[in-house]
């Protein structure tokens, strides 16, 4: 018996480290890659692997938040992440991405113009834009009738049925929009409102959920949820009854751009893996994919959808008029903001 | 070789008590320095870990601070969440898992190692798919509410309150997303480490006591009261802290079918390393108190199994 | 044990924990065979999910890091816990005791406090020394958690040794090198089995430790199915479960058959004996 594990237990670690030392080899080195989760058509990665060479390491995160601690704990060696707009400029404030040597992204010229030098990084030297999208309600209209307001996901008729964003961002930005502030205030008083607000909402929701939001909605645990635009495209494939919309308050428009951090190790391998994904073909497959809208001007051509497709991933001039980006906030709020998302859920 | 390899998961609880038992012992050899590489070991990755959570605790980015602990009042519903949903937890892996535990120590060998086998054997699925498909059987459109439409169970609730005027119809019974779904998924995963070490208890009492007591005119409810229980009390205390311990610091169980909704001590401690909101030094503080709540309750426990068996039998 | 009672009751209640322990296990295992990604309903039987199962990368990798991060470590923690085991043992009692609590805290320990505490170690280390977590850490990590367990199963084997045999085994000429890998390690060998198989269990089950250690390169089984419970979770993870589940069923069948046969053999040649 003694002999039988001994040799079994020998067995399995041989052909572990075998694969596990043939797997990591790749000629041309290795790039890390930090995205949001559900945020990629993962025959991209094969395809730019097959393509240079180079190996990518590809690892996921929920929320910017989350992404932001595991950087800000340390030892881990990423080199591309992909955050929103917001939490790009609070790394940049705190000095943790890498100047771009644009010559290495020569599709950066492919990027529409109205999202160069944003406010998030005015001088465009650190972050090539992903993809940008609106954030709105996904709803099943059998279930919670037609919603065309925030106030739907605080009302107690659709109590158990609620869903809501499991980030202390996207959260504080439905509540303070739908009390009609900004959702970059920094006074207290109109953030000490939108927090009893959600606290209040609580008792209705059935969780908080980020990517969860996926198969609640799908299979119809839940009926109603605030999340990205793009990933109602994809929802809407399992469970075509699911409708969006953006309320009439006015809701936040993001964009998620690619940086490099100040201490990756393969930054040309970065630069080549973001000028790869910023390819009009990679970008309109990639945009196809995960349902949100490439910054590449010459991808809105190549896009085949039906008209929902189009509105939500192209939203009308009216409905972005109305929408507001996050920008950074300063030290004293985000403090504010962390300390109330763990009160709220404690 | 099969019985350890079926209650190796067990054997945790086992060897805590075995260590425990060590009074004797030998002669001494200049060997002792066989041990010196594992004392560094020791000293590296044990105690200076633990001394950096306590030097965490006490900073923040200035310097020495208390203000970690400051607010620490604020979390005190996480706490008390933690600690009694723990506590109904581990009080029903008792209730059920002593019953289980003597019902097998009652059967013959070989029946006995098959049923511990069967009960190590789900150990072997990782505990997340285990924990996630509970998720599928307790959802609102899950299995069992499904199974339990199938049959028109709610039909006949509902037609039976029909005759109620405030009454709302349901289809389906509230399971996941309330703090019974974190209590059974908590039990779920925790049982079998209640069961292992009664039973490696009960199995060990001599026979021959049993037969004395009855032999001395003890009826059944009797031996168990004044022999088997005071006898496998040491069992009954490592199942506890080995069902507690895991319990009151879970993060994964509350996720998973909890909601998000309300926090356990474990969720406060991973948001503030690895989740969204990052503060190293207030996950130490939280991090600092539940280990000294632990400590607490593992002493109270301890006092309980070495004082009077009077006192526990009551 | 005494077998004078019957005992309905318990019987009844073991049957219903086995129900309960196995349900959830049966509804992953079916589910496994699903057609569609859909966790509640069933659409029809396919193995599709078997076949994708072996060309997801992300899935093949995290289990041959688990695999040989159990190994390693349960390998490398019996080598230095036995011997720590030993060191214990002949050390005086003023020193053990201290030393075997401190060899406590892992196991009494919440798992989240060893693995927050370890990486706030590698992490603090790792910034001055310019290395980032990644498989030497989550190894040293299970190193850590597994030497424990180690110790504790080898520590009661040595008190049942008989002490004459270490003055017998010297007696008749053996170093001390000769004394311990001849004598003691032979005797004591049950044990450190145990040991072994512990640790490695304890390894391929955790994700606590794993999940604050391992960093970015490199991800446990565990961790790959914690995040995909984040996400929107594929069918081809029950798969992979069911097949390990298979074969710890069937090398479990093995070994027990294996067993009873012995156990068989041996009381017939009791019996054989004793006609004679």
């Amino acid at each position: 018996m003694k002999k039988f594990v001994a040799s079994l237990l020998s067995l399995m670690l041989l052909m572990s480290l075998f694969s596990a030392c043939g797997g990591k080899k790749s000629e041309n080195g290795l790039v890390n890659v930090y995205n949001w989760g559900e945020y990629i058509d993962l025959d991209l990665i094969k395809q730019f692997e097959s393509e240079t060479g180079i190996k990518v390491n590809y690892k996921t995160y929920e929320s910017n938040e989350q992404m932001y601690s595991v950087l800000r704990q340390g030892g881990v060696s990423y080199d591309v992440v992909i955050p929103s707009d917001y939490m790009i400029s609070r790394l940049i404030n705190e000095d943790m991405l890498a100047e771009l040597n644009f010559d290495n992204i020569p599709n950066y010229s492919l990027i529409d113009e109205s999202l160069k030098n944003m406010d998030y990084d005015p001088l465009n030297k650190f972050s090539v834009p992903y993809m940008w999208g609106t954030v709105g309600i996904i709803y099943d209209p059998a279930i919670v009738g037609e919603v065309d307001s925030w106030s739907a996901l605080f009302d107690a008729e659709n109590s158990g049925k609620i869903l809501m964003f499991d980030n202390s961002r996207d959260a504080m930005g439905i509540a303070l929009k739908y009390l009609g502030y900004s959702m970059n205030t920094t006074d207290r008083e109109e953030l000490g409102e939108a927090f009893a607000l959600l606290q209040q909402q609580k008792s209705i929701l059935q969780g908080y959920v980020m990517d969860q939001i996926f198969d609640k909605l799908e299979t119809g645990e839940a009926a109603i949820g605030p999340y990205y635009a793009g990933d109602y495209l994809i929802m809407r494939e399992a469970n075509p009854n699911l409708k969006f919309c953006i309320p009439e308050e006015g809701s936040n428009v993001f964009v998620d751009a690619m940086c490099i951090l100040k201490n990756a190790e393969n930054k040309e391998n970065a630069e080549k893996f973001i000028n790869f994904m910023s390819g009009t073909e990679q970008s309109a497959a990639n945009s196809e994919f995960i349902g949100y809208t490439s910054p590449n001007i010459e991808v809105e051509a190549l896009i085949e959808g039906d008209e929902t497709v189009m509105s939500v991933m192209y939203p009308s001039e009216e409905i972005l008029a109305i929408c507001e980006s996050f920008v950074s906030l300063p030290q004293e709020t985000l403090d504010y903001y962390d300390s109330i998302w763990v009160k709220l859920k404690s | 070789m099969s019985k350890k390899a079926c209650s190796q998961k067990g054997t945790k609880a086992f060897c805590l008590s075995g260590a425990r038992k060590i009074k004797t012992f030998f002669k001494r050899h200049q060997k002792q320095s066989f041990a010196y590489p594992y004392i560094m070991w020791m000293a590296i990755f044990v105690v200076i870990p633990i001394i950096l959570i306590g030097v965490y605790a006490f900073t923040d980015s200035g310097g020495f601070t208390f203000r970690n602990f400051a607010g620490m009042a604020s979390y005190a519903p996480v706490f008390g969440r933690s600690l009694w949903l723990a506590f109904l937890a581990t009080a029903i892996c008792l209730f059920i898992g002593y019953p289980v535990a003597l019902a097998i120590s009652r059967r013959n060998l070989k029946s006995q190692r098959i049923l511990m086998m069967l009960l190590m054997l789900p150990m072997w699925i990782n505990f997340l798919l285990r924990t996630y498909a509970w998720m599928s059987l307790l959802e609102n459109t899950g299995l069992i509410n499904r199974a339990l439409a199938f049959l028109g169970v709610f039909e006949l609730i509902n037609s039976l309150n029909s005759g109620n005027p405030s009454y709302i119809p349901i289809d389906h019974f509230q399971m996941i997303n309330t703090g019974g779904a974190v209590v059974l998924g908590m039990v779920y995963n925790y049982l079998p480490f209640m069961i292992l070490p009664i039973h490696s208890v009960i199995i060990k009492i001599d026979p021959f006591v049993i037969e004395a007591a009855q032999d001395l005119g003890a009826n059944r409810p009797t031996v168990f009261r004044k022999v088997i229980l005071p006898l496998s009390l040491s069992g009954v205390i490592s199942g506890i802290t080995m069902v507690f311990v895991p319990s009151v610091s879970t993060f994964v169980i509350s996720k998973l079918l909890g909601g998000g909704t309300d926090m356990l001590l474990g969720d406060l401690i991973e948001m503030q390393f690895l989740g969204a909101a990052y503060n190293p030094h207030l996950g130490s503080a939280i991090s600092l108190i539940m280990m000294a709540i632990v400590v607490l309750c593992m002493s109270i426990m301890n006092r309980f199994g070495e004082g009077e068996e009077q006192a526990v039998l009551m | 044990m005494t077998r004078k009672y019957k005992n309905p009751v318990g019987n009844f209640m073991t049957l219903l924990t086995l129900i309960f322990l196995y349900l959830p296990i049966v509804v992953l295992i079916v589910f496994s065979f699903n057609k569609t990604k859909s966790r509640t309903i069933w659409s029809g039987f396919t193995l599709d999910w078997y076949r994708e199962l072996f060309t997801d990368s992300t899935i093949m990798t995290s289990l041959q890091t688990t695999l040989a991060v159990s190994i390693l470590g349960a390998l490398i923690a019996t080598i230095v816990g036995t011997f720590a085991a030993i060191g214990f043992f002949k050390m005086k009692r003023s020193w053990r005791s201290p030393l075997l609590t401190i060899n406590n805290i892992p196991v009494i320990n919440a798992d989240i406090i060893t693995g927050v505490s370890l990486s706030l170690l590698f992490v603090s280390a790792g910034a001055i020394l310019g290395f980032d977590l990644g498989f030497g850490t989550l190894l040293i990590a299970h190193i850590s958690f597994n030497i424990p367990y180690i110790i504790l199963s080898v520590m009661p084997k040595l008190y049942q040794l008989d002490r004459n045999l270490f003055e017998a085994a010297q007696d008749l000429g053996c170093t001390w090198f000769q004394t311990i890998y001849k004598v003691i390690i032979p005797e004591i060998m049950p044990g450190i089995i145990n040991g072994l198989i512990i640790a490695f269990t304890m390894s391929v089950d955790d994700f606590v430790i794993s999940y604050f250690t391992a960093g970015s390169s490199v991800q446990t089984l565990s961790m790959t199915i914690y995040a995909m419970t984040r996400r929107r979770i594929s069918p081809k993870i029950n798969a992979i479960s069911t097949l390990l589940f298979a074969v710890v069923l069937i090398l479990l069948i093995i070994v027990n058959l294996r067993e009873a046969r012995q156990a068989k053999a041996e009381a017939k040649k009791q019996r054989i004996l004793k006609g004679r």
